[in-house]
């Protein structure tokens, strides 16, 4: 006997109201102007923006790509540890993890400051003050130090199922250690690769905080843009909806191409 | 960790991911405002923390929010495994999928396509923004993660459990809450505390379903570090990282005894072979 399917009835209720709909009066939002008559004017209104959208995409690649170089020797690391090593590693990965965002990059809006503590220190050796905030740089930093364990967690659980007895059978059979990794480790990491770059690209690419604290109001990025358009001074979900609209294609198109790489256990984080 | 290179490498990446969180800690401590000149031991910024009516009243939003959601999540989500668990093959595709939208959607487009339904319910009909579109907001993003956690433990259940309970006397009713309840509670619980922590956590979805009237911890700590600098942040930080570094600890701690136990139960089962 298996539980009633009727149970289920309220929770498709549930999304229907709280998430289909929606992202349909997104939809319909960036399809219309404000007296409700369809309109293509929010969708072309998109090419002001076509910097802001490109800084993005761009700003989103290259926190995620320096998330993959640092992850994956450090997921490897962590894989290879002793049973009790690996726990502790992991625990001590996810501490920082559940600190609010916000304080995390206001950590670094305090270290990168003009008289912060990094140019306070490198005063003392006769160096700087540099600009070290309120720049491209900063913004990137702060997606890579909030979304590393994102990519570390998933690629550290693949790497622990690879069989160690698998990479010492690729060693005696002569690899290089480049050749064990590109070879051996590597294509077995794929499904953690993917999941690891969809969870670092996603919430990089839609940020709006990480550019606003670090980048100075000169690193906008599309999610500035958007959330302006919601609760700021200019006031117009038309247009709003209309960049909510590319993002979630943005976000779609990235998926599909990473999806590919087959992964059939859902790593989530 | 075997060769000198890969711990470096190791102590090089976890000081970068803790020593921003430990410099903003030492700083709480400090008497000026200044953070980067360490004038003096201090716990001015505490007490100043502990008397901030508006901090204290978002803190308790944050819980009260939390708890409704996560409980109301857990329910919701519960029902929604035990019905999807009974579904055919389409049915569940359609709504697996749907559930899987708010984990991959980005959180600001859950964030403003739910304001703008808020928006709408305000225009027609006799609501507000406050604790109900928090609430509401906070359960959407829950549910799909009690409904991840459940839905294992009812595939990995035994088909037979519900059979055998009524073998010994049970009716239907009985067997759903002796039989079943007990046996994917696991998945529940961990369902509901995965809830509970993404709705303290969470900032970009109630930021834009909070409105002006409730304010949730995140959106004030948020609207701090935008007016003006106060190292009651700090303060702040603090103690969240001592709470959160505690429960983590003990978690593994606990866990690595268990651990150890099994270990040494097993070796020691393999040397009673040897013996043998």
């Amino acid at each position: 006997m298996k539980a009633p399917k009727s149970l289920a009835i309220p929770y498709a209720v549930w999304v229907l109201i709280f998430t289909v709909v929606p992202l349909g009066l997104v939809v319909g939002f960036a399809m219309t102007d404000q007296d409700g008559s369809l309109t293509l004017e929010n969708i072309f209104a998109m090419s002001e923006y076509m910097s802001v959208l490109f800084r993005s995409i761009l700003f989103a690649i290259i926190a995620t790509v320096i998330c993959l170089l640092i992850a994956f020797p450090a997921s490897y690391i962590i894989s290879r540890a002793s049973a009790i090593n690996q726990s502790t590693l992991v625990v001590l990965l996810m501490v920082p993890m559940w600190i609010n965002f916000l304080l995390r990059t206001y950590a670094w809006m305090t270290l990168l400051e003009q008289n912060g503590l990094i140019n306070r220190l490198l005063g003392l050796i006769g160096l700087g003050p540099y600009n070290l905030i309120n720049n491209s740089g900063a913004v990137i930093l702060g997606m890579v130090y909030n979304y590393l364990p994102f990519m570390i967690l998933p690629l550290y659980s693949v790497m622990v199922k690879i069989d160690q007895s698998i990479i010492e059978a690729a060693q005696d059979l002569g690899s290089n250690k480049l050749r064990l990794v590109r070879k051996v480790i590597l294509p077995l990491s794929m499904p953690g690769i993917s999941t690891g770059v969809i969870a670092v690209f996603v919430p990089s690419v839609s940020t709006f905080i990480i550019s606003r604290m670090l980048g100075g109001g000169t690193n906008d990025l599309i999610g500035d843009i958007i959330e302006m358009q919601f609760s700021g001074n200019s006031y117009n979900p038309h247009l709003g909806s209309a960049m909510a609209l590319v993002l979630m294609i943005i976000v779609l198109f990235m998926m599909s191409l990473f999806n590919q790489f087959g992964s059939e256990e859902d790593v989530i984080l | 960790m075997k060769s000198i290179s890969s711990k470096i490498y190791m102590y090089i990446l976890y000081t970068f991911l803790y020593l921003p969180i430990l410099v903003l800690i030492v700083f709480s401590f400090n008497q000026s405002k200044s953070r980067a000149n360490w004038t003096g031991f201090t716990l001015d910024w505490y007490a100043a923390l502990f008397r901030d009516e508006r901090i204290l009243t978002s803190l308790l939003n944050t819980v009260i929010i939390a708890v409704c959601a996560s409980v109301l999540a857990t329910v919701l989500g519960t029902m929604a495994a035990l019905g999807i668990n009974s579904m055919k093959k389409t049915g569940k595709a359609i709504l697996m999928g749907v559930t899987y939208i708010p984990v991959i959607n980005p959180e600001i487009i859950m964030g403003i396509s739910l304001m703008i339904l808020f928006k709408f319910f305000v225009t027609h009909f006799h609501f507000q923004f406050g604790f109900a579109t928090l609430i509401l907001a906070h359960i959407s993003f829950d549910v799909p993660y009690v409904i991840y956690n459940v839905l294992p433990k009812l595939r990995a259940m035994n088909p037979n459990l519900v059979e055998a309970a009524q073998d010994l006397g049970c009716n239907p009713r009985q067997a759903f809450f002796k039989a079943v309840i007990p046996e994917i509670m696991p998945g529940i619980f961990s369902g509901f505390l995965m809830a509970l922590t993404y709705s303290i956590d969470d900032f970009v979805v109630s930021y834009f379903t909070s409105g002006t009237n409730v304010e949730p911890l995140s959106v004030t700590i948020e609207s701090m570090t935008r007016v003006k600098v106060s190292p009651k942040i700090n303060a702040l930080s603090a103690i969240i990282f001592v709470v959160i570094a505690a429960i983590m600890i003990i978690r593994n701690i606990i866990e690595n005894k268990k651990l150890r136990h099994d270990l040494a139960l097993s070796r020691a089962a393999r040397n009673e072979g040897v013996r043998r």
